[in-house]
């Protein structure tokens, strides 16, 4: 071939004027063509990314921004709750989309006997069980002849402290904080605990919390 | 003398280097010359959907393309499993068009989605007949799809040069399903919600990304105001969208590379070929 480089030593000039290119400037070696290819594609791009990286981020927005404030809900006097059994309760954990939004907890009076005061932690007055199993997150129930709570979906046992007892739970049962206000308790945030009780950041269902498997389910923005 | 024919109903002139004036006429076909009579309504009539499609082959240049497509040779001992890719895509269809139309009647709201999906089936006319065609249309898509999937498997329709329609169809069974789970949540009764609970906690359940998809399909730490819109928005326009897409790339290999012979044909060829040694 005539122009093949090794007959054309000037096609191998990286300047376009050395390579004989029709209205090229001293020293230029990037040419039109290319030049306009990359504008091109760099118009493209930019274009594309005005609209695409702002959609995602609207999609993604969520994961990264905690849109629940802390609430403190009243569930009744004092004198309605004893330390040796559970009273179910009824709060709103999610506003605005009805009973969807609502979730029974079990409450009792802090017993000085059986629970344990965490070093380094706030004994909570009351203690208030949330009824998302640990496992995949159904309504657990408490039976109070057995002093245990029970999953309907895997088959999900807690004792009374909602500590696992059996079934494919991976931790116990959430609580709530709790504090008492002229004479009402009332409840707020939900925290998660693992196998010692030891408090953390509200976790999802599933979510492990005791040795290293604590480190494979990080705490989120969200909660 | 009858009277002047409106000039669209004229024939047009002959077109260079043809002896007759083509497509417009009967009239002077063969006889190498333009024809003095003029072609009747009724002629013109019994003409209009070939000249349509004429018309349109002329510029679309859609018939070699469709003869390709729609008449290729495929091989000998293709049987009724190898429909079961277009009954798929069939009952992809029937969903398409009866989810148009229950969009029509759904309100993706929490507190308002169970009442609008009961309306549909109470008060609608044959809305209780299009929830269901869609409700058990969806359990046939997802049968059809793996029989078809088994089907390839068992004949060996994935082997080169077809790997990369068969990933594609992975991609679309995949697909399948997040339309199973994301349309579950949609009637928002007692088992839906518990379903979709449970299914969002599984997706949970992996490590380090697992509570963040959750807290994606969610919209936030809870089930929430924005659940239900966004499990909509993912099910009628997101997947949907990349299905068909799918479906578009998967037809186009399938025309491209043509279809593999069940693998006993082999086997008869070969006893064929021993006995004519």
């Amino acid at each position: 071939m005539a122009d093949s480089p090794s007959q054309n030593p000037e096609r191998k000039s990286r300047y376009t004027s050395g390579r004989g290119i029709a209205g090229a400037f001293e020293g230029e070696t990037v040419t039109r063509r290319r030049f306009m290819e990359g504008t091109a594609l760099a118009v493209g791009g930019i274009a594309t990314a005005a609209f695409a990286l702002p959609a995602l981020g609207f999609a993604l927005g969520p994961i990264f921004e905690d849109t629940t404030p802390t609430r403190w809900q009243p569930v009744g006097p004092e004198g309605n709750f004893v330390d040796n059994d559970y009273v179910p309760r009824v709060i709103n954990i999610a506003p605005n989309i009805g009973d969807a939004g609502k979730t029974t907890i079990y409450v009792r009076r802090f017993n000085k006997k059986q629970d344990k005061v965490i070093k380094g932690e706030d004994p909570q007055p009351y203690v208030a069980i949330s009824t998302r199993c640990a496992h995949l997150g159904c309504p657990v129930g408490y039976k109070s002849a057995a002093q245990k709570f029970i999953c309907p979906c895997h088959g999900g046992i807690y004792g009374f402290q909602g500590e696992v007892l059996g079934g494919p739970p991976v931790r116990p049962l959430d609580r709530f904080y709790t504090r008492v206000t002229n004479g009402q308790v009332e409840i707020g945030d939900r925290f998660s605990v693992n196998s010692k009780l030891e408090r953390f950041s509200p976790r999802d269902p599933s979510n492990h919390l005791d040795g290293l498997w604590q480190y494979l389910y990080p705490a989120r923005p969200t909660t | 003398m009858p009277p002047p024919i409106p000039k669209f109903l004229r024939p047009s002139p002959p077109r260079p280097g043809k002896g007759s004036n083509g497509r417009n006429g009967r009239n002077g076909a063969g006889d190498g010359g333009v024809s003095t009579a003029a072609p009747t309504v009724k002629d013109r009539a019994e003409e209009a959907t070939a000249s349509t499609v004429g018309w349109l082959d002329e510029r679309s240049g859609l018939s070699p393309f469709l003869r390709g497509f729609l008449y290729r040779k495929v091989p000998k001992g293709t049987n009724w499993y190898y429909t079961l890719g277009s009954a798929t895509m069939f009952a992809f269809l029937s969903q398409a068009v009866t989810g148009v139309f229950l969009a029509m009647y759904y309100e993706p709201d929490p507190t308002r989605a169970y009442e609008s999906a009961s309306h549909i089936t109470n008060d609608v006319f044959l809305g209780e007949f299009v929830r269901g065609m869609h409700k058990w249309g969806s359990s046939v898509m997802i049968i059809l799809i793996f029989l078809h999937m088994g089907r390839t498997f068992v004949f060996g329709a994935y082997k080169y040069p077809r790997e990369l329609n068969w990933i594609i169809g992975v991609i679309l069974v995949v697909l399948t399903l997040l339309m199973g789970l994301t349309g579950y949540l949609l009637p928002f009764d007692q088992r839906s919600f518990w379903a979709t609970v449970v299914a969002v906690n599984i997706n949970a359940s992996g490590p380090i990304v697992g509570p963040y998809l959750a807290d994606f399909l969610r919209a936030g730490s809870e089930f929430g105001t924005t659940t239900i819109p966004r499990f909509y928005a993912i099910h009628m326009l997101l997947v949907p969208g990349l299905i068909a897409a799918l479906i578009g790339a998967h037809l186009y290999l399938v025309a491209k590379l043509g279809t593999t012979a069940p693998p006993w044909l082999k086997a008869q060829k070969k006893d064929l070929m021993k006995e004519e040694i």
